[in-house]
């Protein structure tokens, strides 16, 4: 086995792995944790793809950011994990039958799995010097320029959705007026009285 | 080069560009004052587009390198969905604006919707199918929770979104399973690719991709959501769940089994007859214990698409005319019924069970009326339109020799019969009750009226929609 191989394997074992513990671990918290495991295990996978790039935005983005994120909402809602767990364990030995026919069916599938004619020429790395950015940029704003744009919308659709469903407009509560603010005059602001000794306002 | 991509994909930006216009305009103005406005607006707006396709779409165009087709198959359900949605909208209006749910982002979301479900039916590659479809669903799980303060509602959108997101999940797997075999995403290499001899692979990522299909068009094994979603949301968001987005899905459908996997029809077409025979006798079995008008009408759906897909499994172009001509019937009936349950109320407040329809004919004679004929109509009784939509799938089943498949259709169609004669039976021969209220919103009543003397006058010619629906079949199927 190669370096290369080895390096490969190491990295697949550990993102599967993590990805099961993420799931089976019973406590949310942990759960993250493997899920950052496994993120940083497909990160090495795309290192040894020659991805560097996208390696290390899947490193800033999803670990520095997200999962964070996720750790810091599981931390302060209160849910009852184990409730959960309680009412799931129900249904757990259908679970685990569909399961099970389910990967046997894809390892089946998988055993014998054959690719289309030309496809290794289709899905060969571009040779030729282009670097990681280069050929991301060329693809993100080139070739699936539609596709780009999309994703725009579906996250703007989002953000709408987000604060149609949460923003309240309170009126018994003071707001902030940026314009009153700044076009507040300090000279009639403040007055300075000036008081004399030994008398009161 | 760019220039003409986007020449081609011109409607599509248009709206775009309008939903971020009027987003900026309503927030920095008065916010949901503005919301009657814009309503009216984006209906008009789809309006226009609908025409503006219908005349200036000519042949076969694709940009950006075959991830956006442009042909006569994608505008034809452009404009059946664009002009469902701006019926749709225009009902909501006085719904949403008595309940206070008239906000300025439910046009606006609407449209964005419109946007997704145009590029589905346009899409020629596998990740643009994705996007489209995601645009679209993410726009009505908002929209399907708009009332936020109820619990109904919420559990509505939240079922969706969850239930969504797991067929967005299956639809994913069986495409990057596609991408797998073929190599890559584009439906004319797909085609290409499955041209020698397809591996069982393939056929997982098939019918990995059917199963999220048929989420969205809620067919049965696969309709859980439906009767839930529909029961929460608010009804105008209900009627607009039950037209344009069925029809987008259906469309989608069509799309990718003729475009990506129409060199092994033999392959899916066992798959869509299963569904298609499955859907039809759930929507029309379970149906019979409903109590609510809405959720009898999530059943009907599930029924109305069991029917739609068996156009599609014929596998043929007949079968896809037959499937558009049935969506297009559909989408009618579908906004007359939605008109008419808009409309009940009681003291102002709406109604949607069963029994309180009883002898609404003495109550109002000509809307009991414009009813009956649109249930005779979708339970496909022979002088309605409906029967045509009906006929035309058994046909194209028994022609594409799913003989058994059409018997099957006949007999789910007697069987669904019953829930819609039920109603009318309430109508004209039930005992009397508590009356609903008698006024009626005339845009309703004109969506009502309209939609029912279509389904009568529609007899003579279908309003030459069958000859549309066979060229846009041709462009589809060759």
């Amino acid at each position: 086995m190669t370096v290369f191989a080895f390096i490969f394997y190491l990295f697949a074992v550990t993102t599967v792995a993590g990805g099961l513990m993420t799931v089976v671990s019973r406590n949310p918290v942990h759960s993250v944790l493997w899920l950052i495991l496994a993120f940083l295990s497909s990160a090495g996978l795309f290192v040894t793809l020659g991805a560097e790039f996208v390696a290390m935005l899947l490193i800033i983005v999803y670990v520095g950011a997200v999962a964070v994120l996720f750790l810091f909402v599981v931390m302060m809602l209160d849910v009852d994990f184990a409730e959960l767990k309680a009412e799931m364990t129900k249904y757990l030995p259908l679970a685990l039958l569909i399961g099970v026919v389910v990967l046997m069916q894809l390892a089946l599938a998988l055993g014998v799995w054959g690719f289309a004619d030309g496809v290794d020429g289709r899905i060969a790395a571009p040779t030729g010097d282009l670097d990681n950015t280069r050929a991301l940029g060329l693809l993100v704003y080139d070739k699936y320029l539609l596709l780009f744009q999309l994703a725009g919308l579906i996250l703007l659709v989002a953000m709408i959705g987000a604060i149609v469903l949460t923003l309240r407009h309170r009126v018994d509560i003071k707001r902030q007026n940026v314009l009153a603010q700044m076009y507040r005059d300090p000279a009639k602001a403040m007055e300075l009285k000036d008081v004399k000794p030994g008398q009161g306002l | 080069m760019i220039g003409a991509d986007i020449q081609i994909l011109m409607p599509e930006v248009v709206l775009a560009v309008y939903a971020m216009g009027a987003l900026m305009a309503a927030v920095y103005t008065t916010k949901d004052g503005m919301a009657p406005l814009l309503t009216w607006a984006t209906s008009g707006l789809f309006v226009l587009l609908a025409v503006w396709i219908g005349i200036n779409g000519q042949g076969t165009n694709a940009a950006f390198g075959g991830m956006f087709v442009d042909d006569g198959f994608a505008r034809f359900a452009k404009i059946t969905i664009l002009v469902s949605a701006a019926a749709v909208l225009l009902m909501s209006e006085s719904y949403m604006q008595q309940r206070g749910l008239l906000r300025f982002e439910y046009p606006i979301l609407v449209a964005l919707a419109v946007v997704g479900m145009m590029v589905m039916v346009s899409a020629g590659d596998l990740m643009a199918l994705y996007m489209g479809l995601e645009l679209q669903s993410l726009s009505l799980y908002v929209i399907a929770s708009l009332r936020r303060d109820s619990v109904k509602s919420t559990e509505a959108g939240l079922k969706y979104f969850v239930l969504g997101a797991l067929s967005s999940g299956l639809l994913l797997y069986g495409a990057s399973l596609t991408y797998g075999f073929a190599g890559t995403t584009l439906f004319t290499g797909i085609i290409e690719a499955t041209a020698h001899e397809p591996s069982l692979g393939l056929l997982f990522g098939l019918v990995f991709l059917i199963a999220g299909f048929a989420f969205k068009v809620s067919a049965a094994p696969f309709h859980m959501w439906t009767p839930d979603v529909y029961e929460g949301s608010p009804t105008p968001v209900t009627a607009f769940f039950a037209t344009a987005p069925k029809v987008a899905a259906m469309a989608l459908f069509a799309r990718v089994v003729h475009d990506a996997f129409g060199g092994i029809v033999g392959d899916w077409q066992q798959i869509v007859a299963f569904l298609a025979v499955v859907s039809m006798f759930l929507g029309a079995i379970a149906a019979i214990g409903q109590k609510d008008i809405k959720r009898l009408m999530a059943y009907s759906s599930i029924a109305h698409m069991g029917f739609a897909l068996m156009g599609l499994a014929a596998g043929t172009a007949f079968g896809v005319q037959a499937m558009l001509i049935y969506m297009a019937i559909y989408v009618t009936m579908n906004i007359g019924t939605f008109a008419f349950i808009l409309g009940m109320e009681r003291d102002g407040r709406p109604v949607t069970n069963i029994d309180s329809l009883k002898m609404y004919s003495k109550q109002q004679p000509l809307r009991a009326l414009a009813m009956l004929v649109l249930l005779f109509s979708l339970a496909g009784v022979p002088p309605m339109v409906g029967f045509f939509g009906k006929f035309y799938v058994l046909r194209a089943a028994y022609d594409g020799g799913l003989a058994w498949l059409a018997v099957a259709g006949v007999i789910a169609s007697v069987i669904g019969a019953f829930y819609y004669l039920r109603i009318v039976y309430f109508m004209y021969f039930g005992e009397e009750g508590e009356a609903l209220d008698g006024k009626m919103n005339p845009v309703l009543w004109a969506f009502l009226m309209g939609s029912a003397a279509i389904m009568l006058v529609g007899v003579v010619n279908l309003f030459g929609i069958e000859p549309a629906a066979a060229a846009a079949a041709a462009t589809l199927v060759n």
